[in-house]
């Protein structure tokens, strides 16, 4: 075969939309891969599930919000929490794909480098995006509802997978250091705890000790959830929600995803060295 | 124009020398070996020329292009197989064809029927649409070689294809390879079996240690190690003095012996008479004989000539934590 012959059945195009192809074809093949996962199918559809009507039910009697349901309050909480949870899935894939030799296969092929990356964090974040929308409709069949219209109901979902988009780069950042499975599954809990717990999920602030209010009021997961909060909710005095927190949490999603899209790629590269 | 041209490459990982000034020029058409123990550097060269790695001194060109300058031309035209490259599990074996060929630039259509073109290729167009999972060890091997052809590669790079495999599946995979070569495939291979070395290559290099200690056709390489051996096994270790003498000026240098084992080695070459004589002389000499065995030169008897020493290292490829403990545990028998 000549080389003419060869570079004929090329139609990739190249730059950006090169590069998009390419993610498309990495995320569909982590896509493939959830869905012959079952264990990890299953293990993602009932950790919502279970996370919506234990919370309720426990602390729904104890944690009386003024003028809010419980459940109304919870499930913005329950979502950015689950969402937080379900990104961690992106190190624990990526370190699985070094240890099995893919990744190195992706190197040695004509695509952009990129791509192993991004396409991950795309199937990551839509799997990530059916489990928000799974969270709500549990959520429904016990009594949640959006209560400030449908253009705010779309918005709640936008900025809980942006947030969870956000969070996946983070995590596959940490994928790249840790470098194994294992590690990876020990190392993602050490920033999931403090940050999920110690927010506005599933208490308000005010509850907590002054220290770890200031630390609770002030980091993106309570940023995120406020913003869900207001676009579920609407304005509440209370709770302290406005229209503002929806550009901080953007922002801060944003931010992250800068910040960690950099590294992350950075360590990609580096780790051909 | 060469397929490969390497001159003076090292990689240091540290104190770790894993190529420590490797050179070599591969030119187009055939199959090149290379020949070394776990640890002598082999995959990291390898890393080297499929791009996955930078060297850290010296220069490499495939095709005529350097690996620093752009990789990008050097993958499209080049293949990966072996220790170093793998296949999804969870995928059919047409699915990871057709997304390696899809992350070459294809479009789906294209992908497809490259995809069922390489399957129906290396004999897997039956396993075709089942997991990865299922396959064994031999169409495992067999499909992430495929995986390597999709691109149409003019070089292909084989990281030890055979390793772990079973005779039958050893042979079936040479079979292909020959095909290949027949096709104009220009292939560099690395392996640790001498005989999988002398079956395919026309031209091999041994490595040791980051260096090339030996290079040559494998006939001129076995010219060097003189051929079959005669092994003994006494049943009383005390004659080992009296069979030692015996076997004076037969073979092709004087009889060895392993102090632990109590083995003795005399090298015959192709002199069938001189294991003949051998044994008269021995049996003249009322020595009784545990164990007898006439068998072919192996990696370590190459590396006993050419370096002293036998393919036994404790230098290990640092190419993960995870390889370095697989080098120093790793079977070499």
């Amino acid at each position: 075969m000549t080389a003419g012959a060869v570079v004929g059945v090329r139609t990739r195009p190249d730059g950006l939309a090169g590069t998009a192809a390419d993610i498309v074809t990495v995320a569909k093949r982590n896509f493939i891969r959830v869905f012959r996962t079952p264990e990890l199918l299953v293990f993602s559809t009932i950790q919502p599930i279970m996370f919506v009507l234990l919370f309720n039910y426990v602390f729904g009697g104890a944690i009386p919000i003024p003028g809010v349901d419980y459940i109304n309050y919870l499930i913005p909480g329950i979502i950015i929490q689950t969402a937080v949870f379900g990104a961690s899935n992106t190190a624990i894939g990526l370190t699985e794909d070094l240890q099995a030799g893919i990744v190195d296969r992706f190197r040695s092929l004509p695509m952009a480098r990129s791509a192993v990356l991004a396409g991950r964090v795309l199937a990551d974040t839509l799997r990530n995006l059916w489990v928000i929308l799974l969270s709500i409709g549990v959520g429904y069949v016990i009594g949640f509802r959006f209560q400030a219209g449908l253009v705010n109901a779309i918005l709640a979902v936008l900025v809980a997978t942006l947030f969870a988009f956000a969070m996946s780069w983070v995590f596959a950042a940490m994928g790249l250091l840790t470098k194994t499975p294992e590690a990876a599954q020990a190392a993602v809990f050490v920033p999931i705890f403090p940050f999920t717990f110690a927010s506005s999920a599933f208490v308000p602030t005010e509850t907590m000790p002054g220290w770890l209010q200031v630390f609770a009021e002030n980091q993106p997961v309570t940023f995120a959830i406020n913003a869900m909060r207001y676009l579920v909710l609407g304005e509440n005095e209370f709770l302290n929600l406005n229209a503002g927190q929806v550009g901080l949490a953007v922002l801060w999603s944003l931010l992250i995803f800068g910040v960690f899209f950099y590294l992350a790629v950075r360590l990609y590269r580096r780790s051909g060295e | 124009m060469l397929a490969v041209e390497v001159e003076q490459l090292k990689k240091y990982y540290g104190d770790v020398h894993a190529l420590d000034g490797v050179d070599l020029s591969i030119p187009l058409g055939g199959v090149y070996g290379l020949l070394g123990p776990n640890g002598a550097g082999k995959t990291t060269l390898v890393r080297i020329l499929a791009t996955l790695l930078k060297p850290t001194h010296g220069r490499a060109r495939i095709l005529g292009v350097d690996v620093t300058e752009d990789p990008g031309a050097i993958r499209r035209r080049i293949g990966l197989a072996g220790q170093s490259a793998a296949v999804d599990e969870l995928l059919t074996g047409r699915e990871n064809l057709e997304m390696v060929g899809r992350l070459y630039g294809f479009s789906r259509t294209e992908a497809l029927r490259r995809a069922d073109e390489v399957l129906e290729r290396i004999d897997l167009a039956d396993a075709a649409n089942r997991t990865v999972k299922t396959y064994s060890g031999g169409m495992r091997r067999r499909l992430d070689l495929a995986a390597s052809l999709v691109g149409h590669p003019e070089l292909l790079l084989l990281d030890e294809p055979t390793t772990g495999l079973d005779p039958r599946s050893r042979q079936d995979l040479w079979d292909l390879i020959e095909e290949l070569v027949d096709e104009g495939t220009t292939l560099l291979l690395t392996t640790q079996y001498l005989e999988e070395a002398d079956r395919l290559a026309r031209q091999l290099v041994v490595v040791d240690h980051g260096k090339v200690i030996s290079r040559g056709t494998p006939d001129e390489l076995k010219a060097q190690l003189g051929g079959d051996v005669l092994e003994l096994h006494l049943e009383d270790p005390g004659k080992i003095r009296v069979v030692l003498e015996q076997l004076e000026g037969l073979g092709s240098a004087p009889a060895t012996i392993d102090e632990k084992t109590g083995l003795i080695s005399l090298t015959v070459g192709e002199d069938t008479g001189a294991v003949v004589e051998a044994l008269r002389r021995l049996d003249r000499e009322r020595v009784q004989l545990r164990d007898l065995s006439l068998r072919k030169p192996t990696l370590d008897d190459v590396f006993l000539t050419l370096t002293g020493h036998t393919a036994q290292t404790d230098e290990p490829e640092p190419t993960g934590r995870k390889a370095r403990r697989r080098a120093r545990s790793g079977d070499r028998s």
